[in-house]
């Protein structure tokens, strides 16, 4: 089955990203390549049930709104962790803190 | 095989070199402008070939007003992206090629 | 015609492999965040292939549109875009990581091999009539495990104020060159937003579709409007509706399943006849919450009291 052997191939590209990368920007897209392989796993053996199985349909749906929270939230930290301290405090300067 | 089955599957097929002329034009031509061009070609008359020859292939009203739908969207939607990519190439001082 | 789709399925893959791999191992963070954008859309026909439009909606929406304007912009925010040489450390450490990957993955697939194999679609199947809707996989994640739905919902809304809560950040920067067209487009298409969300949202009752599409949809559409340098609808002020918006999602299925409790019945159990109209009314409430989260999401700060123009006191 094709599917599941690309889903593996994605996970270990994914997973080594993960380790090996130096931004966190790239850790973050490895952790998003991550999550579509276990998705993509997780339908491809779905697929093999004689009534299509809708759970794992689901709870795809459902990770894929997860995967997209934590990316976001990792995103902003990233950002913050970026800029340096003094930009922050300009912002917070001209809005009248 | 009907008539509109035919007529739609060649439509198709004609759509078809657009899209690799235009992929070809994003790849080979030499500044942001030109590209714009190739590309402009393979979203307005490719998939406006493509959709007509699906509506026709399809034979239900609703679906075809769907994919037309579709086209006027992407027309939109091509036209938006190709007018703000030029203004900011050339804000950005870029040259077109040749001039 | 089998072997076309042989064909078909090789490239689609081969593809999908290349472009993770850009996206991860190549130096050049532009150029990976433009590869993770095509891996998603890549992704959603992938979706299609392996029978599951709904998610491949979703993923349309979320994976390719919202995650890839997150990362967009994100990458406009960073202060220090260039990566300093190689995108990797070591290049010694491989020949550790890809066997452990590889093991990792074939333990993983063998206890995903190894749970009761004919799944629970035959349960699912015959529990539809009950469930009030058509969709198996609304059917699911509305009715069957909506405290999975619940959780995640917030999940969301605690993205999104976590996010809130560190503090605000500038808007993101406008096009370089402002026309005047471009707001007035935003402002024009988005109801043809709305409308497609609404359209997904009653039709995931018997078909693929329903809220999560439906609100991923309008989520981007609102990002869109954003980006085009109009206000989104509803999102005037932070005091006004929007909080509760945000909320609604989880508070509605909460109220709900709390509410059934008072009647007598388990958590989560709905009435029986009356499963329909509700599963249809936590839609609608789960949608928009989806909606207004992916423009918090975007916004990626506590949003402006006011947006330009127009002064509003605190």
């Amino acid at each position: 089955m094709i599917y599941l052997l690309l889903a593996g191939v994605l996970f270990v590209i994914g997973l080594h990203g993960l380790f090996v990368a130096r931004h966190l920007l790239r850790k973050i897209l490895s952790l998003n390549v991550l999550s579509a392989a276990v998705f993509l796993l997780l339908v491809a053996l779905a697929r093999e049930a004689d009534p299509l199985d809708a759970v794992p349909h689901a709870i795809v749906l459902t990770g894929i709104v997860v995967s997209v929270s934590a990316t976001a939230v990792a995103l902003v930290l990233l950002v913050r962790l970026s800029r340096p301290r003094e930009d922050q405090r300009k912002l917070m300067d001209e809005e009248g803190g | 095989m009907s008539l509109t089955d035919l007529l739609g599957g060649l439509l198709v097929l004609l759509g078809m070199p657009f899209f690799f002329l235009g992929t070809l034009g994003l790849l080979r031509f030499p500044d942001a402008y030109t590209r714009l061009h190739a590309l402009a070609k393979t979203d307005n008359v490719g998939l406006g070939l493509v959709c007509l020859g699906l509506a026709l292939y399809s034979g239900s009203w609703l679906t075809g007003l769907k994919l037309l739908l579709i086209w006027l969207l992407m027309l939109v939607a091509s036209a938006a992206g190709a007018g703000l990519i030029g203004r900011t190439a050339m804000a950005r001082g870029m040259k077109p090629w040749g001039l | 015609m089998g072997w076309l789709v042989l064909v078909f399925d090789g490239l689609l893959a081969a593809a999908l492999i290349w472009l993770a791999w850009q996206a991860t191992h190549t130096p050049g963070l532009f150029r990976s965040v433009i590869s993770f954008i095509i891996f998603g859309l890549l992704m959603a026909l992938a979706w299609v292939r392996l029978d599951a439009p709904d998610i491949a909606l979703a993923e349309a929406a979320i994976g390719a549109g919202a995650t890839g304007a997150l990362l967009l912009s994100a990458l406009g925010r960073l202060v220090a875009t260039h990566e300093e040489g190689a995108p990797w450390q070591e290049r010694r450490d491989l020949y550790f990581w890809i066997p452990a990957g590889g093991a990792l993955l074939g333990l993983l697939t063998l206890a995903a091999w190894m749970l009761p194999s004919p799944g629970l679609g035959e349960q699912v199947q015959d529990a539809l009539p009950e469930s009030g809707v058509q969709n198996p996989v609304t059917a699911v994640l509305l009715n069957f495990r909506a405290l999975d739905t619940l959780l995640e919902i917030g999940v969301l809304l605690l993205a999104a104020i976590a996010i809130w809560s560190l503090g605000r950040m500038p808007l993101p920067s406008a096009p370089a060159v402002r026309s005047p067209a471009l707001p007035a487009l935003g402002r024009l298409l988005f109801p043809m937003f709305v409308l497609v969300s609404a359209y997904l949202l009653w039709r995931g009752s018997h078909a693929p579709g329903g809220a999560f599409p439906a609100g991923a949809v309008m989520g981007a559409g609102g990002i869109l409007t954003i980006l085009a340098g109009a206000q989104p609808w509803l999102t005037g002020s932070v005091h006004g509706p929007w909080r509760m918006l945000l909320s609604l999602g989880f508070a509605a299925m909460l109220a709900l399943a709390l509410g059934v409790m008072a009647l007598g019945q388990p958590f989560f159990a709905y009435p029986p006849g009356l499963a329909g109209l509700i599963v249809l009314a936590l839609e609608l409430a789960a949608g928009l919450s989806i909606a207004m989260s992916l423009v918090a999401l975007y916004l990626a700060g506590q949003p402006p009291d006011h947006w330009e123009g127009e002064a509003r006191g605190e």
